[in-house]
């Protein structure tokens, strides 16, 4: 029964495509069996919505008159710094970037209010950002201040590239101190008071494909409400890492560097975010179809929250020491159900990835291919796998001597 | 006419070992809803509530209160949710004192009671994206 691409394509032209989302797939296959559902279904759209620090964007600016080159300079969106380190007038605003008079932990824990992420948010929400820059002065571009509004919709780039993305599992964070802790995995209660997870399970791109059978560079996929394409595996992809027999990773496994014109994102999908006493991110709305090619693919889509577990890792002592210690393994079906036993206490548990907004996505995806709006692009390269032999490398430290 | 309104009252330390609130009940046929309480004797005490009853007795119960030294406000803070703004990830669920969170089960859209919020404030900076705004 085999698939290609192409003829799922002709089948979405025609307005012919069986799409489903990877939350209805789980009952399809359950009804219908592996091998009907196989025949029947052309594609499964998934999704996540989740805080993805390694995220930025690439913006051209213009040249103004007389010109001014900002590289080695000092450039600063709605006071955030951006990168300069680049051509005459582009720039690198990194989600976590924040204001240089903002307190951090100062007054701990650090509200963190506005950084890159809001910038980009409200970029994309077609609000006028204000840009203030330093430049050193050439020949060429004899400029060295300037002071302007600038709007997605004059600038000529806008360029959502994050390195990494859509991570393959993670961690439940928890707090096995005395005292209150300010994470990524957000506030996390002393002495077990809560348990905090972030992946849309079921929903998830690369734990419904979770030997990138199909999602590899080039593929085509819902980024920040609009379209983009998975540029590159995501920095620290780890495919070999312990999975279970299902094929789905028990940790942190692989991720997606992604790219996407930000001019056509939506606010809804790319959310200025801000952890309490951590710092300011982005949450990133992506969905990424499953081609089903065949049999095989079609089952690792089958995936429910019951048969995906994750890590519960203590964030005040085993994280920031680099210790790999766990207290146990979890089930997603376990953590949603509000409550989670570890060492015998009763954990309330809850989400940092909004399962209602993947869900979201999921579904806009595939009313996009019903429609015949989104064509499944061919992957040109696939992301390294178990094959590879790829592992995360810790920092090696070395003293310097002067 | 029947009214309930949520209140803050301030005790001076001189009358923080005196029994005043129950003369509420007793007195003037008040019920109320201790929300918040910090009353220490001998030091300034603090207590929010959700007053409720006839119009003139709530009238009257007021009046005792001021009588007696104590300080009142309206409840000046009130949590709201912008809805523009909430991403239904959770992440308030299990810090909320009261479960004021819940999550439907079938959207697993987050669910915000405003009657359970007790306004301690703790969802506002723990919020990811800043939905829970607090207004005086």
């Amino acid at each position: 029964m085999a698939k290609t691409i192409a003829e799922i394509n002709q089948k979405i032209k025609q307005g012919k495509a069986v799409v489903v989302t990877a939350e209805e797939i789980i009952d399809i296959a359950r009804k219908k069996g592996v091998s009907k559902a196989a025949e029947e279904i052309d594609v499964v759209t998934t999704g996540t919505f989740s805080p993805m620090c390694s995220s930025g964007a690439f913006l051209n600016i213009g040249h103004s008159s007389p010109r001014i080159k900002f590289g080695g300079g000092r450039v600063y969106l709605n006071d955030v710094p951006a990168y300069t380190g680049l051509a005459a007038v582009d720039i690198f605003l990194g989600a976590t970037a924040l204001p240089d008079d903002d307190p951090r932990n100062k007054i701990y824990p650090g509200e963190f209010r506005y950084g890159g992420g809001h910038v980009i948010e409200e970029l994309v929400a077609g609000k006028d950002v204000r840009l203030e820059a330093i430049a050193y002065g050439t020949d060429c571009y004899p400029r060295r201040k300037l002071e302007t509004w600038i709007n997605i919709n004059d600038i000529t780039n806008a360029i959502l590239f994050n390195v990494r993305n859509a991570y393959q599992n993670y961690e439940v964070g928890v707090n096995l101190s005395d005292r209150m802790i300010y994470t990524y995995m957000g506030v996390l209660k002393p002495e077990l008071g809560n348990a905090n997870y972030c992946t849309s399970g079921q929903l998830s791109p690369l734990l419904n494909d979770p030997y990138y059978k199909t999602i590899g560079v080039g593929t085509k996929i819902f980024l920040g409400g609009g379209t983009g394409y998975v540029a590159w595996y995501g920095t620290q992809h780890n495919p070999n890492v312990p999975r279970g027999d299902n094929g789905v990773p028990l940790e942190p496994a692989g991720s997606l560097a992604v790219i996407g014109d930000l001019k056509q994102m939506k606010p809804e999908w790319l959310v200025g975010t801000s952890m309490l006493g951590y710092g300011c991110t982005l949450t990133v709305g992506i969905g990424v179809p499953i081609p089903i090619l065949s049999e095989e693919i079609l089952r690792y889509t089958t995936i429910s929250d019951a048969d995906i577990f994750a890590p519960i890792i203590d964030y005040s002592e085993a994280y920031p020491k680099m210790e790999a210690s766990s207290l146990g393994k979890v089930s997603y079906a376990e953590l949603k159900t509000g409550h989670i036993k570890i060492q015998g206490k009763d954990v309330p548990t809850a989400s940092l990835s909004s399962h209602y907004k993947a869900q979201g996505i999921a579904s806009i995806l595939k009313v996009w291919i019903e429609k015949g709006e989104f064509l499944l692009s061919e992957s040109v390269a696939p992301l390294p796998g178990t094959e590879s032999g790829i592992t995360i490398k810790p920092l090696k430290e070395r003293p310097v001597m002067e | 006419m029947a009214i309930s309104r949520r209140i803050v009252l301030h005790f001076p330390p001189r009358i923080t070992n005196q029994s005043i609130v129950c003369r509420l009940a007793k007195d003037f046929d008040l019920s109320f809803n201790i929300i918040k309480a910090s009353v220490t004797p001998g030091e300034e005490g603090l207590m929010v509530m959700e007053l409720s009853g006839d119009q003139r007795n709530y009238d009257k119960g007021i009046q005792y209160l001021t009588e007696a030294g104590v300080k009142i406000q309206s409840l000046s803070q009130d949590v709201v949710r912008n809805e523009d703004r909430c991403t239904h990830c959770g992440a308030c669920i299990n810090l909320c004192p009261t479960g004021a969170f819940t999550l439907e089960p079938k959207t697993r859209k987050v669910l915000f009671d405003h009657n359970k919020c007790v306004v301690c404030e703790l969802c506002i900076k723990a919020c990811p994206p800043r939905a829970m705004e607090l207004y005086f």
